[in-house]
């Protein structure tokens, strides 16, 4: 189910502003790579390229190649929501639909594109993703209660539930635990070692104990200077960063010790 | 606990704690006095137009005065209702919300989903331009729209339905606007994030969230056109009778039912004639407001329910 990904001399614009240069790099399946760097260093925009999420922002473009299992994202025949289908996202901030009860926020993938599902099946996915999610214990009996009722963590899960359920092939995490507290950290920590035995999973995190403890590889993002590009300074297994970097850049943001 | 039990504290941050910007204070008393005057100022038109109203309108305003027509009613007789104006204004209203609110809700999800540049910048600017048309050039317009097409003269309800809706397109254009605007771009990148294609966020995520304001928004654009009367009184002129055929004949509606019955003035009743009351088409005009107010009313009364019906709900 999970593949890799590899990146070619993605180069990616907004309008003729260039925020991201000649990014290089491998994503190996069922392992976590986390993206690390200062703020607007470009982590996340380079995130977003790889399920075609950034071409919602008017004026966003890119150059180069992100080949899944082979496959350019970017070929002219490939269509972006199916892209996104295969490539799951959760954000920043934790967004259920606030129209939808739990049930539903975990079927949206599935509802909102008028596909029709029986109810045994229904249940089915909803208890599976949730599952997968570690939600289950916590709302099973509630599922039918709006999904904006639940804590900050809980929702986020509710989030990750919902990336889940469409059953993707990678998963994409834009600092998922920035807006939650320590607790629901480590809950969302532990379901992300969890859930690299079935996904490939890329996050962004400015927490580096965080990309210490979750991920299997780092890359460090790092601009020369406001206007710059962001660039990818390293990639490299996540021991390896955090103990010996090739470059003094990376050490010094690691170390604390930036700029 | 009384605030003499307290130790006294150092008085140097005492003093600087303590409130000595006196003009702030005043200032603060002036405007608080302002704010309020404002508001009462606001209020009593608004007190004194139901006020009178209702003394006025409350004494004809009853069961025969709702479920008759003015046929064959003349001078000072105690009869005659607005029956047919009530019919004629239901049914202009609906016919004119029923053009207006797609052309309107799709003008919207336009310039707040898809528009960009020049054209949604000139769609934006019309509607702008549109919201200050006058009213009486609205009747003009369709008058003059359905007079090319089925010649001179022609008077029915459609065409006050489309003079009317000209005035209602830019203004639920407008409201629904704010609405989508409202609505959090996360939803959105939820929506899309799960492989969901563009249309279908914008009818099951964007307007399922803002239906409730969409909703109120149309009320108050309803609310705008029902009392118009000029453009009524060009395109769909007066009758004493009911007819229930928007596309053929001429309507009577509420605001031109108000204005005609005040422009027909004091009754000169013979003396001695105890069936003629001299002020019958006052009171009349006075009862046909208070209907008009009261359906307005209604009308927002149906628009709150709707709100609290699809509004997003937030139970623990």
């Amino acid at each position: 189910m999970a593949q890799r990904i590899d990146v070619k001399d993605l180069n990616i614009f907004y309008g003729d502003f260039r925020a991201v240069a000649d990014v290089e790099m491998a994503v190996e399946p069922r392992s976590v790579t986390a993206f690390i760097g200062p703020s607007g260093c470009g982590k996340s925009t380079f995130l977003r390229t790889l399920n075609r999420m950034h071409e919602v922002i008017p004026g966003a473009r890119v150059q180069g190649s992100v080949a899944m299992d082979g496959v350019d994202l970017y070929g002219s025949d490939i269509d972006p929501v199916a892209v996104r289908r295969q490539v799951g996202m959760v954000f920043q901030r934790p967004n259920p639909f606030p129209t939808m009860s739990i049930a539903e926020n975990v079927l949206a993938g599935i509802k909102l594109n008028n596909r029709r599902i029986s109810k045994g099946d229904a249940q089915d996915v909803v208890e599976a993703s949730l599952r997968g999610a570690n939600l289950w214990n916590e709302v099973k009996d509630r599922l039918n209660r709006p999904g904006s009722g639940l804590s900050g963590g809980q929702q986020q899960r509710l989030c990750i539930a919902r990336a889940i359920a469409v059953k993707p092939q990678v998963l994409l995490m834009d600092e998922p635990c920035s807006a939650l507290d320590p607790i629901s950290t480590l809950a969302i920590e532990d379901l992300i070692a969890e859930l690299k035995s079935d996904y490939t999973i890329v996050i962004v995190t400015h927490n580096m104990q965080q990309a210490a403890r979750v991920s299997d590889r780092t890359a460090f993002f790092n601009l020369a200077a406001t206007g710059e590009p962001g660039r990818l300074v390293e990639i490299d297994d996540t021991a390896t960063i955090f103990s010996s970097p090739r470059v003094q850049a990376t050490e010094d943001y690691i170390s604390g010790r930036f700029g | 606990m009384s605030a003499t039990t307290l130790p006294e504290g150092n008085a140097e941050l005492r003093a600087l704690l303590r409130q000595v910007d006196k003009g702030r204070h005043r200032r603060d008393r002036v405007m608080k006095v302002l704010i309020y005057a404002a508001f009462v100022l606001a209020m009593l038109p608004l007190i004194s137009v139901s006020w009178t109203v209702l003394v006025n309108g409350i004494e004809r305003f009853n069961a025969y005065f709702l479920t008759h027509s003015m046929r064959g009613v003349y001078g000072g007789m105690d009869a005659g209702g607005i029956y047919h104006a009530i019919i004629g204004t239901l049914e202009i209203t609906l016919f004119a919300t029923l053009i207006s609110v797609p052309i309107g809700l799709l003008t919207a999800i336009y310039l707040v989903e898809y528009g960009r540049g020049a054209l949604a910048r000139s769609v934006t600017f019309f509607v702008d331009v549109m919201t200050g048309i006058p009213s009486i050039v609205a009747g003009l317009f369709a008058y003059a729209l359905f007079a090319v097409i089925l010649g001179p003269g022609i008077r029915m309800g459609a065409v006050g339905s489309v003079a009317l809706s000209v005035l209602m397109i830019p203004v639920v254009v407008r409201s629904c606007e704010e609405m989508l605007r409202l609505v959090p771009n996360e939803l959105r990148e939820a929506a899309l994030a799960l492989g969901v294609p563009r249309w279908l966020v914008v009818i099951k995520v964007v307007l399922r969230t803002s239906i409730a304001g969409i909703g109120t928004g149309i009320t108050l654009a309803i609310a705008r056109i029902i009392g118009e009367t000029a453009p009524l009184l060009i395109t769909v002129g007066v009758i004493d009778s009911i007819n229930f055929n928007l596309f053929e004949g001429r309507m009577m509606t509420l605001p031109v039912y108000v204005y005609r019955q005040y422009s027909q003035g004091l009754v000169p009743c013979t003396p001695g004639d105890l069936e003629c009351i001299p002020t019958i088409n006052y009171d009349r005009a006075w009862a046909a407001a208070l209907t008009l107010i009261l359906i307005v009313m209604l009308l927002n009364l149906i628009g709150r329910l709707i709100t609290r019906f699809f509004a997003p709900k937030n139970l623990g």
